[in-house]
């Protein structure tokens, strides 16, 4: 394998030295303090004051990172119920950008940033991506959506504050992303690892060997993935695969990202207070053990969340990283404690599938969501119980029955489904109440 | 006079379309005709049957969802140009035909056209207008005694 002239993640370049390899007590120290702050700040939520008079809680009650446990937690319901901006602790007027959760349409939820936010949000980029070897000399393709969606503003502004070139190639249209990549030679490329993936297949489909174009590395996120995926990817294009993390209620991408080490995400804690908790119990699960990640946001401005549930499942690692990082780190996200499926990047809680078919005339059948990728995207199906309301002798209304019920389904929760009926009782057999899923995608995790 | 037609919704894999089959055979019940409307993932299937009622009753007790729809008869000549006439007297009455099918009739020299229109009586008027007349389940039957 030609190996690239230099390899820019051989270095340990860090972008805020101060700030990603504090030591340990000093970092503690410092979370503490903006605990103390952030507890203050939330008092003008509502929602938390009312918990803070119930419990007689206030900054003054803080003494250690431990009294953590005594506030509340916030789940995207909370977000829903308070929508759209029960949770800003700032005017109106000071808010400088809006973004929202990704893919479903249902009920959005807004995220809002101060301009403090926005330059909090870009420096937390710059250091994953320094991390994962970008540099000023760099050129970057961005391939994420550049919409409501984090992903791609979010790494734009962090690609602008190290100084890299941008090319905004935004998502999709992967024959002129090739064109780009071949007309400029940008040597990163940032979209979902699946993405990278159709890049690649792309580059096969007009004759161009994968491992010709000019990506050298590339940081990959918005969706879970395994390492399987990764030496597929790195495999194909010739490239190194950096992870990477984040969601829109918290900031976006940039609460976790790799180093060259790839020991796992190093989780920008100065910023973000994480716990890692048993999904049914709420307790800290074993060092080392999965479970749901709870994150506080101690310097968000606009909308800052305490303990936030995420329903990401991952794993936490406290011991030092060779990069000289002193942050906890991050396993890849391997489940979620809740329903939520992610499938190309959009996602889908099965709650919506069940929704759209209750739009459908007697729709009120049994379903079944599988998710497979026989290639290299995701494929949704929704199976269907026909039953007597639903079915017609006639071909044209049966057609239409699975049209319309595939509309449904892209009108709730913005992604295409196939749907296919199948003959009663052919579910119930299989699907118990609680699963309505099957997930064939992450066999070798 | 209108027919009772038996549908049935079958997944397209194989080994669908035996079970139901069988479950008439089974209950003693010969089938008249039948048609088959299929895409690669469902078909439909459709059914005249003697005794339609305790055909459905088989059928939805072996699971099958069965709709009945009613469906209009006719006979013609067995000859080029037979099945011509008779579209051409609904065409020009402007009657929608959503689908048909035809078998051999027991009787020589004619052959049996079951219709399924949107409004089967409205068909049926303007069909006995031009003196072709809908068949009843007994004319029809006739081959199953």
């Amino acid at each position: 394998m030609p190996m690239p002239e230099s390899q820019p993640t051989t270095e340990s370049r860090i972008w805020d030295p101060a700030a990603e390899t504090q030591p340990t007590e000093a970092r503690q120290a410092l979370q503490l303090e903006r605990l103390r702050a952030l507890v203050e700040r939330v008092a003008a939520v509502p929602f938390y004051r009312a918990h803070f008079e119930r419990h007689d809680l206030s900054a003054a009650r803080i003494h250690s990172l431990d009294d953590l446990r005594r506030l509340p937690f916030t789940t995207k319901d909370d977000l829903r119920r308070h929508h759209p901006f029960g949770f800003l602790t700032v005017p109106r007027s000071e808010v400088a950008r809006i973004h929202g959760s990704s893919g479903t349409t249902g009920t959005p939820t807004f995220v809002a940033y101060t301009k403090a936010d926005l330059a909090l949000w870009a420096d937390l980029c710059a250091r994953f991506l320094v991390a994962g070897g970008l540099r000023p000399e760099h050129t970057v393709q961005v391939a994420f959506g550049y919409g409501l969606f984090t992903g791609g503003f979010g790494l734009h502004y962090g690609i602008e504050r190290v100084g890299a070139a941008i090319i905004p190639a935004a998502a999709g249209n992967t024959r002129r992303q090739l064109t780009i990549m071949r007309d400029l030679d940008p040597e990163v490329l940032i979209c979902t690892p699946s993405y990278a993936l159709t890049v690649a297949d792309g580059a096969r489909e007009l004759g161009i060997d994968p491992r010709s174009l000019p990506i050298r590395f590339g940081h990959f996120g918005g969706e879970p993935w395994t390492e399987d995926l990764r030496r597929d990817i790195e495999t194909q294009l010739d490239i190194q695969a950096f992870n990477n993390y984040g969601l829109s209620e918290v900031i976006g991408p940039g609460v976790s990202g790799e180093c060259s080490e790839r020991t796992g995400m190093h989780l920008q804690d100065d910023h973000f207070l994480v716990e890692c908790l048993d999904p049914d119990t709420l307790e800290p699960v074993p060092e080392g053990e999965p479970g749901e990640l709870v994150i506080t946001t101690l310097t968000r401005e606009a909308m800052p969340l305490l303990r936030y549930r995420t329903r990401d499942i991952a794993r936490l690692y406290r011991d030092p990283c060779p990069c000289g990082r002193t942050s906890v780190r991050m396993s890849r996200v391997t489940g979620r404690s809740d329903d939520m499926l992610i499938i190309r990047g959009v996602n889908l809680f099965p709650s919506q599938i069940e929704e759209a078919l209750l739009r459908v005339e007697g729709a009120t059948a049994h379903y079944l969501i599988e998710v497979e990728r026989p290639g290299i995207m995701d494929e949704l199906t929704v199976k269907v119980e026909i039953h007597r309301e639903l079915f017609s002798d006639r071909m044209d209304r049966m057609q239409a029955l699975r049209e319309r019920i595939a509309h449904e389904i892209h009108a709730i929760a913005g992604i295409r489904a196939k749907v296919e009926l199948v003959e009663p009782r052919r579910l119930e057999r299989f699907v118990g109440k609680a699963t309505r899923v099957i997930d064939r995608r992450h066999a070798d995790t | 006079m209108k027919l009772q037609q038996l549908s049935l919704f079958l997944e397209n894999r194989p080994g669908r379309l035996d079970a139901p089959l069988e479950a008439i055979a089974a209950a003693g019940i010969n089938i008249l005709t039948l048609s088959l409307a299929d895409t690669a993932q469902f078909g439909i299937l459709r059914l005249i049957v003697r005794d339609w009622d305790k055909a459905k009753q088989v059928l939805e007790n072996g699971g099958w969802v069965v709709n009945l729809t009613e469906v209009v008869a006719v006979d013609v000549e067995d000859k080029p140009g037979g099945l011509a006439a008779v579209l051409k007297v609904l065409d020009q009455a402007g009657v929608n035909i959503e689908y048909m099918y035809a078998f051999s009739s027991y009787r020589p020299g004619k052959a049996i056209l079951i219709f399924r229109f949107e409004d089967p009586d409205h068909a049926v008027k303007v069909l006995l207008d031009q003196n072709i007349r809908a068949l009843d389940s007994d004319e029809l039957i006739h081959a199953d005694a």
